[in-house]
């Protein structure tokens, strides 16, 4: 069962403070989402869809709405292609209730 | 900052709250380090706080500690898509102080216990993370901060950093974590007013209900979801092992799980008119005893969600991270009263009182309930969706009679799993929870 819901309203609720140009998660090798991973579990499986798979096989990642929970390094175990750290302190998440 | 503490204390969650009030408290020279913007922040949880742990740490905590609302009823539903089938356990013993659990708002409640904290004379430094640990050979002699000029040391350092554990997996204390042995779970908070809950949910004022629910709403995936009161929000929320959502072959997502089990019929009606506040995702250690990574060293110990410390079978965690981080502060502090020093020898003092606990006790007991699950997905969906058919043949009155219906709820049992199968799950969940 798949529902149509857009998970930016969602996010929308929430309160960040973004480290503008220094995202805290990157794809350390763009080719290898793209050549070397068929299942690309991180375009689903991220619960802030940070990830998105480009029509042209590529993975991108935008991690202005990232939750901080840390699934898409767990789940790359094939390929440890995700670079994870915490954001700068203050940065990121700001959660209002938790 | 060349300061030197006697301990420092990564995170300001339950596990890095109640070691560092611990410690404090005996008047030890502690610093606290959190990343968040104030304690609580970054942290996620249902939230169901258990008293007793925290009552061993603060025990006149009731006086002003943000709780919502005490819990005098646990409902435990199995869904199909279209119905439920459930126990209700309610008591009004539940109703006499000191009550035993409540729902709490973990941003309000971890600022309460770190206002705690700091009365007890730690100092806390929140907007500031831990890059990695410094180390002396094997020893942990201090933290690197990417704030205050870099370094800070201590005679030890408790690691209360959550379920990602970056600081012991970047020193290679432990490797990266399994997606077999954590929960991926989301939830949202829904703001109605205080008499709408209490109607809707049987309740006066400042009673709760706790629904845990299991089913089809997981799609076959090993999870459950659960519904919890607050004073004037509701906590909804679901959660799967993340090895199940990444192998799920719908490639469902977390919010779209949420999504169906909000609008199941029967919680939609619940949760109608709810004003959605906040999304929230968290990852939950769930592997239990065998998961257990290495938990002292040289000048180190690690606490709470870092170290694994959740029963998921009782859905508690915060009560065995309290327990764990005062553990550790006890440790820390027989230890600086014998004149010993903070070596792995000595701290493996905390590891036996864990042992002697109802921390790994509790774990040891459920030991191989993750391995029974994860090969057992029919505990999620096939046997709700059998019950609730045998609910439906049962309580439909169509002029079938009931000897014929009874033959029908025992067959569809035994078509769906057959003899061995029913006595081969029997056995798996008693040796499982034995």
């Amino acid at each position: 069962m798949n529902i149509a819901i857009n998970v930016e309203d969602k996010l929308f609720q929430n309160r960040y403070k973004v480290d503008h140009g220094r995202p805290h998660i990157k794809i350390k090798d763009a080719a290898v989402c793209a050549n070397e991973c068929e299942a690309q579990q991180c375009t689903y499986v991220c619960p802030a869809a940070c990830y998105k798979a480009e029509g042209n096989g590529a993975v991108t990642l935008i991690t202005d709405g990232c939750l901080e929970c840390g699934s898409c390094r767990v789940i790359c175990t094939e390929h440890t292609n995700v670079a994870w750290e915490y954001p700068r302190g203050g940065h990121g998440i700001l959660f209002k209730f938790g | 900052m060349a300061e030197k503490f006697d301990a420092i204390v990564v995170g300001a969650g339950p596990s890095g709250n109640a070691a560092a009030y611990t410690l404090a408290k005996s008047g030890l020279k502690v610093l606290q380090i959190e990343r968040g913007e104030y304690p609580g922040s970054k942290n996620v949880q249902g939230a169901i706080l258990y008293a007793q742990a925290l009552e061993q740490i603060i025990p006149d905590f009731r006086d002003d500690a943000p709780l919502e609302r005490h819990i005098i009823e646990q409902r435990m539903w199995m869904l199909d898509d279209n119905s439920f089938i459930g126990t209700h356990y309610r008591s009004d013993d539940y109703n006499k102080p000191p009550y035993n659990r409540y729902t709490i708002i973990r941003a309000q409640f971890d600022k309460w216990f770190s206002s705690k904290v700091r009365e007890a004379g730690a100092l806390l430094i929140c907007e500031t993370t831990v890059e990695y640990l410094v180390m002396d050979g094997d020893r942990v002699t201090g933290v690197h901060c990417d704030r205050m000029g870099g370094d800070v040391f201590a005679d030890v350092v408790i690691l209360a950093d959550g379920v990602n554990s970056t600081l012991a997996r970047k020193a290679g204390f432990h490797g990266e974590l399994s997606s077999k042995n954590v929960a991926l779970a989301v939830k949202e908070i829904l703001f109605m007013p205080e008499e709408t809950i209490q109607a809707r949910f049987n309740i006066n004022e400042n009673e709760g209900v706790v629904i845990e629910l299991m089913g089809t709403v997981t799609e076959g995936m090993v999870g459950t979801g659960f519904l919890y009161t607050n004073k004037d929000s509701l906590t909804i929320g679901v959660g799967c092992m993340l090895s199940d959502f990444k192998a799920n072959p719908k490639k469902t997502s977390p919010y779209e799980l949420l999504e169906k089990l909000k609008r199941h019929p029967s919680v939609a009606p619940l949760i109608e008119g709810g004003e959605m506040k906040e999304y929230c995702a968290h990852l939950i250690p769930e592997g239990g005893f065998n998961a257990v990574p290495r938990i002292f060293g040289e000048g180190w110990m690690i606490v709470g969600d870092s170290g694994g410390f959740v029963n998921a079978a009782h859905r508690e965690g915060s009560n065995l991270a309290m327990t764990t981080g005062r553990l550790a502060a006890e440790t820390v502090i027989a230890a600086r009263a014998a004149g010993k020093p903070m070596s792995a020898k000595v701290l493996k003092a905390y590891k036996e009182a864990l042992d002697d606990s109802f921390v790994m006790k509790d774990l040891k007991k459920y030991r191989h309930l993750p391995e029974v699950l994860e090969t057992s997905p029919q505990f999620f969906t096939t046997y709700p969706s059998l019950l609730n058919r045998a609910a439906k043949t049962l309580f439909t009155v169509d002029g079938v009679d009931k000897m014929t219906k009874q033959r029908e709820m025992t067959g569809s049992f035994r078509s769906a799993r057959r003899i061995r199968g029913l006595v081969s799950d029997a056995f798996k969940l008693w040796r499982a929870t034995r």
